[in-house]
């Protein structure tokens, strides 16, 4: 690399953390808060040895390797444990913030024709890319240290410096390696969407290959950049040579990516753009059709998370009485029935977790109708022959079929989960039972998006309000002990607590008829009022 | 027969009065020009008209129905290109096109195919990568495509080239001699003044001028420039004679139309040498409504 070809990367890289002085300090700050935030809480809720073997058994279940990967759980110590269940996933969020702050200074700013400008100036042809990465490069090498440092100072017994630094090093090196994949996608890709998207792609299926190596076959876990971050084995054997295999993979990275971005044109990529269709799909010309494929994307995400959420809740059932017997919080958390096991007794509580979550995206679904009004592309479908009525039904009617898949797939992901870990596990009929009786809560909400659209359109921001005080309120009720009618305030609160409480119809009942009559007068306002925009 | 018939049309966004008893009437078969600077409730006049907003007062009516409960059905015979056409940036222009054209109902492939070529656009593209103009485009390729009787088109050509505002105003023009109605607002005046066979003049939500261009032109002045052997005297002392100013050897001046009689046989006792007469334009009789207004009561600015 001629020194030409990096002209004025100093000033470059001053640019950047100019224009990066907030987003750079949010992301670490944010990184090392919960860093150095989970070991004190470990502390604090498994202060003995006898706690975090309890907690170690729990962990000791395929699921649970598969989410946060192998440890010595012979020697769960505080910082064995950190390392475990958190390193990985903090190394996520490090590749992350990599993936996202890379690609915003090289693609980004090609697709926006910033580069364009830099380079009509005496700057060389590499200075951009190159001061992007060393910038980023630096970042890493300064989060590494604050957390190699921070977590030393905590002063806990199992975390020793050797340790803390490492721990540190493996999120650096995960950043660093991130930084080089970016950059390469961003000579790759010709669109910054392309290469955050590829970029991300790269992170989750590292991710999945580690977990699929981690719980079969170990040989497949080195494939993975992720894979070498639960080998360092932080705070226990404290193997050092996995953050120079991702140093050595970044560096490749690195050149690769300085070597195609000098032989490619500005604004160019490798991977040919894919031309779109030239004609709508039968299924997309209809209001419904259109709704569903903007949506698609996030739906399908939705759907997934759903099914992993009740999955990875129903892979700790098996352990729970056990679990749940050395903790004190918890067993405050329970109000005690007699007859019932704590499995059973914990199941309602994370039902109502589930069915709040299950109620996001269907309220998202109906907001998006707002949101496109505020985007001045409702006239496009109001100014032909689609009236209102048909226009807020369609989207009713994604929303209404959303919240029952939603639902149902936690429902499904808990007892596929439950099934495989439980010696006795529960009846399909009774999970999905338990499940599909949050239903009516979820038209509940519906209808209160519907009711905001169709009436005050500018408080819709307010169904979010509602539902987050719904969880606040049934959640972590039991701990406050609120009084009862702070919990019927919310929908989720009339819900019969399937299988402690006996079934009530009733409730379900009335919940439906509310959901129903608050829709039609959304109905009615949205057919009386001006469109904005 | 008038297609567009709006009567004493008010429209109050809380206090603010952005329409004051307008009137307007399209009739079958003419284009007809809606002109006004930003903020003058163009876009708000259209919009009620779309059935998007509520008239506050007055009425107005399309094919004879009411646009606000019969919009429906006016919808199946009318097509809207907006100002500043907003799409979805993960369609691609094509699904935009079939997605609007269907939504009206009727379908025609040839037509579209052909306005496709004409308009020079790339339907396989995703909107995000759309400039203002292409956008635009879209919105006209699916509105001509659109077997429609009425066509409103909101300041459709802002963002087009030359040579695509040229095939804009061919597609006008056809749909004119195909016996369409078409309500066209804009503020790009020669525009107006080759397309329309009648403009109403918008200012602060009032109309202030309706009429065929003709009729208009009466009550502007020509401008003529006069070259004449003996120096020309006593012009000024003339009725409806502004702007006089000297050009070398000549004279230039402004004539109000119903006085050109008096000034061309005064100006005829200096031997004149050279004469020409330059009709009045509509830039003329729109900056005479807006000159020195202006300033004092500014618009209300953007559109709604």
């Amino acid at each position: 690399m001629s020194n030409t070809m990096i002209k004025r990367t100093s000033r470059l890289s001053g640019l950047i953390l100019r224009r990066d002085r907030i987003r750079i300090p949010i992301w670490l700050i944010g990184i090392c808060f919960f860093t150095f935030v989970v070991p004190l809480s470990f502390l604090e809720l498994y202060g003995s040895q006898q706690d975090r073997d309890v907690m170690a058994e729990t962990m000791e279940n395929p699921a649970m390797i598969a989410m946060v990967g192998p440890a010595d759980l012979t020697n769960y110590t505080i910082g064995v444990m950190t390392a475990h269940q958190m390193l990985l996933l903090t190394a996520v969020v490090v590749g992350l913030m990599s993936i996202l702050l890379v690609s915003r200074h090289t693609r980004g700013d090609e697709e926006d024709g910033r580069i364009e400008m830099i380079r009509s100036l005496p700057v060389g042809r590499l200075s951009n890319l190159h001061a992007t990465l060393m910038v980023y490069t630096f970042v890493n090498i300064l989060l590494a240290l604050i957390v190699g440092f921070g977590l030393y100072a905590l002063n806990i017994e199992s975390m020793d410096l050797e340790g803390s630094l490492l721990y540190g090093a493996t999120l650096g090196a995960t950043g660093i390696v991130f930084a080089g994949v970016t950059a390469l996608f961003a000579q790759l890709s010709e669109s910054s969407r392309g290469t955050i998207g590829l970029s991300i792609a790269v992170l989750l299926i590292a991710y999945l290959i580690r977990g699929i190596g981690d719980v079969s076959n170990e040989a497949l876990s080195w494939v993975s950049p992720l894979g070498w971050v639960t080998k360092t084995e932080a705070y226990g054997a404290n193997d050092w040579w996995p953050i120079l295999l991702m140093l050595g993979v970044s560096i490749c990275l690195f050149f690769l990516a300085y070597y195609l971005n000098a032989i490619r044109d500005l604004g160019a990529g490798f991977l040919p753009s894919k031309p779109g269709k030239k004609h709508a799909s039968a299924f997309l010309q209809s209001p419904i059709g259109l709704s569903l494929r903007l949506q698609r994307t996030g739906t399908i995400a939705w759907a997934i998370g759903m099914f992993v959420i009740g999955a990875s809740y129903g892979s700790v059932l098996g352990d729970l009485d056990s679990f749940f017997e050395g903790n004190e919080m918890m067993m405050q958390m329970l109000a005690s029935e007699e007859g019932y096991s704590f499995t059973e007794q914990f199941l309602p509580m994370l039902m109502i977790v589930m069915a709040i979550l299950a109620a996001i995206p269907p309220v998202m679904a109906m907001n998006k109708l707002y949101g496109e009004e505020k985007k001045n592309r409702i006239e496009h479908l109001l100014g032909r022959a689609v009236s209102r009525t048909k226009l807020m039904g369609s989207l009713l009617i994604i929303a209404v079929v959303n919240g029952f898949v939603m639902i149902s797939l936690a429902a499904i992901g808990l007892w596929v989960a439950g099934v495989s870990v439980m010696e006795e596990p529960f009846e399909f009929g009774t999970v999905y039972g338990m499940a599909v009786a949050y239903y009516p809560a979820i038209l509940v909400m519906i209808s209160v998006a519907v009711l905001l659209i169709g009436v005050l359109p500018k408080l819709t921001s307010f169904t979010w309000l509602y539902l987050f005080y719904s969880f606040v309120v049934l959640y972590l009720g039991g701990i406050f002990q609120l009084d009862e009618w702070v919990g019927d305030l919310s929908p989720f609160g009339h819900v019969p607590q399937l299988p402690i409480e006996d079934m009530a119809w009733v409730p379900i009942g009335s919940l439906t008829i509310v959901a129903v009559m608050i829709t039609v007068i959304g109905f009615v306002g949205y057919n009386k009022r001006d469109m904005e925009g | 027969m008038s297609v567009l018939k709006v009567s004493n049309l008010t429209k109050e966004f809380g206090k603010f009065r952005a329409l004051d008893g307008v009137n307007l009437e399209v009739k079958k078969g003419e284009v007809f020009g809606f002109i006004g600077p930003n903020g003058a409730g163009k876009s708000t006049t259209i919009r009620i008209l779309l059935g998007i907003l509520k008239a506050t007062e007055g009425q107005a009516q399309i094919f004879g129905r009411d646009v606000w409960t019969d919009a429906v059905e006016i919808h199946k015979k009318i097509a809207y290109v907006p100002g500043d056409v907003n799409l979805w940036p993960n369609l691609t222009g094509g699904e935009v096109i079939d997605l609007f054209v269907k939504l009206r109902g009727g379908n025609n492939k040839q037509r579209r195919e052909e306005l496709i070529q004409r308009f020079d656009l790339d339907p396989s593209k995703k909107c995000r990568t759309y400039s203002k103009g292409n956008r635009q485009k879209v919105a006209l390729v699916a509105a001509f495509t659109s077997d429609a009787d009425l066509y409103i088109l909101d300041e459709p050509t802002s963002g087009l080239d030359p040579l695509m505002e040229h095939v804009f105003q061919e597609c006008v023009m056809e749909a004119k001699q195909a016996g369409k109605s078409v309500l066209l607002s804009s503020h790009i005046l020669s525009e107006v003044e080759k397309l329309c066979d009648r403009v109403g003049i918008i200012r602060q939500g009032k109309i202030i001028e309706t009429g065929s261009l003709s009729e208009l032109r009466h009550l502007t002045r020509t401008n003529l420039l006069v070259e004449t052997k003996n120096p020309i005297t006593g012009l000024q002392e003339l009725h409806g004679v502004h702007e006089v100013e000297k050009k070398e050897q000549a004279l230039s001046f402004q004539v109000d139309t119903e006085e050109l009689d008096a000034v061309i046989k005064h100006i005829s006792q200096f031997n004149i040498v050279k004469l020409e007469s330059a009709p009045p334009t509509l830039e003329d009789l729109f900056m005479r409504h807006y000159e020195g207004k202006e300033q004092a009561e500014s618009g209300a600015g953007g559109r709604s």
